[in-house]
């Protein structure tokens, strides 16, 4: 029961926010508080996967390669507690103000069925309800994209409903040719019976299909155009939701069906990953460079950031694949941040364009310096968390001898750390244009304690993961080893010794 | 049968992804529709037709040839229930698109260029 909480809490709140009375305030309470017991539920399932291993649900009491089943090993525990962080953040920054026609359009309700999407891919134990949880949490960001319904963000939510949607259809496809082969969809019970049943010309298609499926939900190059073309438009909550979480489900996904069926790290789809991921770092920090709008940079940014978080999966090991799990923990904290950082200077100069902002480290001392922490956690300067987690995945680089990647690596960084001083530059230190934007401590609207305070508390989480930098890797290598030797993932889900049906 | 099925579904994918490769937005819809309605005829033939048995046991002791497999149609079932949410969705979207840029071609819709009818460049 303990399981589906994450899951559970989130649908409630969003029946409860669509009951209760329409008043703002009273939505907002409701939203927050619910958001914080997801977390908190979130929270228990870390605990308990850390003291007591893996944590499985069969929901209803169906055992389980026939019922539905919940389970959390460390991997998705660690995810599921993310998510709801920023879940917590983004309600909270609606205490700051939500543009009204947006609230009465059922802005609350859409958020927790999106977190409940999330958690819900996170957590299932059967490959079918992977693909219904990505649909729950597709539509979900669907509607949120486009409830403001201006031209442009109906034109960025087309482009990413129908890349979503195809991407649909290609998961759809693998699972129906999967159980085609396999006549099973749980997990567990297909990392038993797909090696059994596998023909190398089934498995090259399949894990094709998967790739290009999953691929274009993480956005790996060169699946990610939408990803660009659509994430500056929301307004700034949304943009933290769906960048914080809605790409590490892809990745998530790929790294939970790649480590269960596709167990030949000799084969050729690990190096079509090994090369996308390459090419993804280099290709998002190059458009990165290109950009002039702080979203579209973070947009960039977000792209190019993936090829860590993919790259893990490429070289098979757990050192790589634990430095590239620290390295989705840390992005989808830091990169949410920035989103809401991108709010405060929408709220404060009404644009996100570098070239009309400057002069905010005069203005606004207090932004500045909540900024500077995630900004240069992403271009992973020492000794914040991204330095850390960089550390992690270009030390397993050259552990497994992958130089020219390591290389790729560097040089992707050293392209971060210009960027991100390009923001910096441009939006703090940089005097303000001259022109109709007034500027001065007088002048500026002040930014309120309710606007700042989800962003201060997710850069106190960034500094927590640097300070508590030694065991969070060490949790992540755990993670790691969990889904490089999946036999004890199969043995909590399918029970001790239980002999596979004859079919 | 399952060649049928087979040609089926691989005629419906083509022509669902031909159709979304048209600049369109009335025709990427369709096409999604095609695709998604492909996938299912293509999750029924790959888990194997069988042909006038239902999926219910209805004496004791029925052997697994003598029933068909529950799996797959509870599977379509849901995959189209998902698939017509999504597309009715879709359409809405598409319309409130061509609605506020006055075209109907995916490439010109976010531009300036587009806000009258007139100026949407003729195609065959």
């Amino acid at each position: 029961m303990f399981l589906a909480l994450p899951i559970v809490v989130p649908l409630g709140t969003a029946i409860a926010l669509h009951l209760l009375p329409q008043r703002t305030r009273l939505l907002r309470v409701v939203a927050f508080l619910g958001a914080v017991l997801s977390l908190a539920a979130a929270v228990a399932i870390l605990v308990r996967t850390l003291s007591t291993g893996i944590q499985v649900l069969h929901v209803g009491s169906w055992p389980a390669p026939f019922g539905i089943t919940l389970v959390a090993d460390l991997f998705s525990a660690l995810l599921v507690v993310m998510a709801a962080v920023v879940g917590v953040a983004v309600t909270g920054s609606s205490f700051a103000g939500v543009d009204p026609r947006r609230e009465g359009l059922g802005y609350h309700p859409l958020i927790h069925v999106l977190l409940m999407g999330v958690s819900g891919a996170f957590l299932t134990g059967d490959i079918f309800n992977l693909y219904v949880w990505f649909e729950v949490m597709l539509i979900a960001s669907f509607v949120l994209m486009s409830l403001h319904r201006t031209r442009t963000q109906l034109h960025a939510a087309f482009t990413y409903v129908g890349l979503n949607l195809l991407a649909s259809a290609f998961l759809l496809t693998a699972i129906g040719l999967l159980y085609g082969q396999a006549g099973t969809l749980n997990f567990a019970d297909l990392a038993l019976a797909w090696p059994a049943r596998r023909t190398a010309g089934l498995d090259a298609a399949l894990s094709m299909l998967f790739l290009t499926a999953f691929g274009i939900k993480a956005g790996l190059f060169p699946l990610f155009f939408w990803l660009p073309a659509s994430y500056h438009t929301p307004p700034a909550a949304v943009g933290a939701l769906l960048a914080g979480l809605l790409t590490k489900v892809g990745v998530y996904a790929m790294i939970r069906v790649f480590t269960l069926l596709f167990r030949d790290p000799s084969a050729s789809v690990y190096t079509a990953i090994l090369v996308m991921s390459a090419i993804t770092m280099v290709v998002g920090l190059i458009g990165a460079i290109g950009q002039h709008d702080l979203r579209r940079v973070l947009s960039f940014n977000l792209v190019g950031h993936i090829g860590f978080t993919t790259v893990g999966l490429a070289l098979w090991t757990p050192a790589a694949l634990g430095g590239s799990i620290l390295y989705v923990l840390h992005h989808m904290l830091v990169i949410s941040t920035l989103f809401l950082v991108s709010g405060l200077f929408l709220r404060q100069r009404r644009t996100t364009d570098l070239r009309a902002l400057g002069g905010m480290y005069d203005a606004q001392p207090v932004v500045a310096c909540l900024a500077l922490v995630p900004l240069f956690a992403l271009a992973g300067t020492p000794p914040l968390s991204g330095f850390i987690a960089k550390v992690a995945v270009v030390g397993a680089m050259i552990e497994a001898r992958q130089y020219w990647l390591a290389a790729i690596s560097l040089g992707v960084s050293l392209l971060t750390v210009l960027s991100m001083a390009r923001v910096w530059e441009e939006a703090f230190w940089k005097p303000a244009p001259a022109g109709d934007h007034p500027v001065g401590r007088s002048e500026t609207p002040r930014l309120g304690v309710a606007i700042l305070a989800p962003v201060a508390f997710l850069v106190a989480l960034t500094i927590g993961l640097t300070v508590a930098a030694d065991p969070a890797y060490r949790v992540a290598t755990r993670a790691a080893e969990q889904l490089i030797d999946p036999s004890g993932y199969v043995r909590a889900v399918l029970g001790e010794g239980m002999p596979r049906a004859a079919r | 049968m399952e060649l049928l099925l087979a040609v089926v579904a691989g005629v419906l994918y083509a022509a669902g992804l031909y159709l979304m490769m048209r600049r369109r937005l009335a025709q990427l819809i369709i096409g999604l529709g095609l695709l998604s309605n492909g996938s299912n005829i293509l999750i029924l033939s790959a888990a194997g037709v069988t042909r006038a048995r239902p999926p219910i046991i209805t004496a004791p002791g029925m052997t697994a040839d003598q029933f068909a497999d529950p799996v797959p149609q509870s599977l379509i079932l849901t995959a189209i229930v998902i698939g017509f949410g999504v597309l009715a969705f879709a359409l809405v979207l598409a319309h409130r698109v061509h609605q506020s840029s006055g075209s109907d071609d995916i490439d010109t819709i976010g531009t300036e260029a587009a806000t009258t009818p007139a100026q949407t460049p003729e195609r065959a």
